[in-house]
């Protein structure tokens, strides 16, 4: 408990940050059109992808000796990159054929 | 981190606000990804090329021969598969998204000095694990049931109390381990196999039918795991990207519960409320 209230006050901003952007992830997320789930599910998808940020941080701080680590996060930047490239490229095509339907 | 990078990061989030926000709508949800999608390529090449580390020539090398090679595999998979199998497809490219964090999780694992390291951290290391490993093998058993490898509904007696006590479990041992500050490999497994084994125990006793709604719960879990690897590196894009996808994945699966006349509570615990399963539902 002493833990997560000092956590708190040294992340007072991050905090913050978090609270406001659960409330506009709310808001953005309110009331959609049905049709419109699986898309957004999709998009939501391909930015869960942002994951790959932290995943090319991990290898520009590798040290180019310690194999292991270099091997993971080079495991972890293709994984995410798929997931933001193949996300964002059916996100596309799901809304193409919706399109194509109207 | 320089500001240029704060400034990119900055406009990259406004993208997938903007992004979010134009894909609810019919007419502006195409454009709407692309301007998400573009906000997500100026991060990513912001972060290869701007920051003030002296990095070898044969890591930017590594980073460049990944994002090739799962950018072509990605797009290949995205434009090759057929219109009705895309909903597996969302799961199978948001299992990768949690299998990422994982990993990075658990490299920052091997480098932090665990009992030097303040609990806080350690916490936020483990929690980007157990996340990322759920969302993983979660979402590859809904690819399964979606594309028909694994057929059956499987339901050991009393799943629910079973998967139950076993997270608990698995949140037990990782308590276990930021209080102790203990510097186990063999337990850091341990607990990824724990948030493996998890993905797959949550995922089994849930009807296809009910499969896009669990698609969408696992996808605002690679979110939340994606934000607490921003945490971890002080990174806002990560941090608010990961959060509001997040927030919106679960509002949205609410939606298509709903949109469904389910409850979401009735989608995972299905057979064990009175008013559960795909058949009483309709």
């Amino acid at each position: 408990m002493e833990e997560l209230i000092e956590f708190i006050s040294n992340n007072l901003q991050i905090v913050y940050i978090i609270i406001l952007a659960i409330f506009v992830g709310v808001e953005l997320i309110k009331s959609i059109p049905a049709v419109l789930h699986t898309p957004l599910m999709s998009g939501a998808n391909a930015l869960s992808g942002v994951v790959i940020v932290g995943a090319i941080l991990v290898m520009l701080h590798s040290d180019p000796t310690d194999y292991l680590a270099l091997a993971l996060g080079f495991v972890a930047v293709v994984l995410g990159i798929l997931n933001v490239v193949g996300g964002f490229a059916v996100t596309n095509r799901m809304l193409e054929m919706f399109k194509k339907k109207k | 981190m320089s500001v240029t990078l704060s400034i990119i990061y900055l406009i990259a989030t406004v993208t997938f606000i903007v992004g979010l926000k134009k894909l609810g709508h019919p007419d502006t949800a195409k454009s709407g990804n692309l301007i998400a999608a573009s906000g997500m390529g100026l991060a990513i090449v912001g972060t290869i090329f701007i920051h003030d580390l002296e990095v070898p020539t044969i890591i930017y090398v590594l980073i460049g021969v990944a994002i090739l090679v799962g950018s072509i595999i990605g797009w290949l998979i995205a434009i090759k598969v057929e219109m009705t199998k895309m909903p597996e497809l969302v799961s199978l490219f948001n299992g990768f998204g949690g299998a990422s964090a994982a990993l990075i999780g658990i490299v920052e694992f091997g480098n932090a000095d665990i009992s030097a390291t303040s609990a806080s951290i350690v916490a936020t290391i483990l929690a980007a694990i157990i996340i990322g490993a759920i969302t993983f093998s979660g979402s590859l058993m809904a690819y399964g049931k979606l594309n028909g490898s694994v057929k059956s509904v499987i339901k050991i007696p009393q799943y629910n109390i079973v998967n139950n006590i076993f997270i608990i479990g698995v949140v037990a041992l990782a308590a276990y381990l930021v209080a102790t500050g203990i510097d186990s490999s063999i337990l850091l497994y341990a607990l990824v196999a724990g948030g493996l084994v998890y993905g797959v125990l949550f995922v089994m006793p849930i009807g296809g039918a009910d499969m896009p709604v669990v698609i969408s719960l696992l996808n605002s879990l690679t979110g939340i795991a994606a934000a607490i690897t921003g945490v971890l590196y002080d990174n806002m894009v990560m941090l608010v990207g990961g959060i509001l996808v997040g927030s919106a994945g679960i509002i949205l699966t609410i939606a298509m519960c709903v949109a469904m006349n389910r409850t979401l509570v009735s989608v995972i615990f299905g057979s064990f409320t009175a008013t559960g399963g795909p058949e009483s539902a309709n």
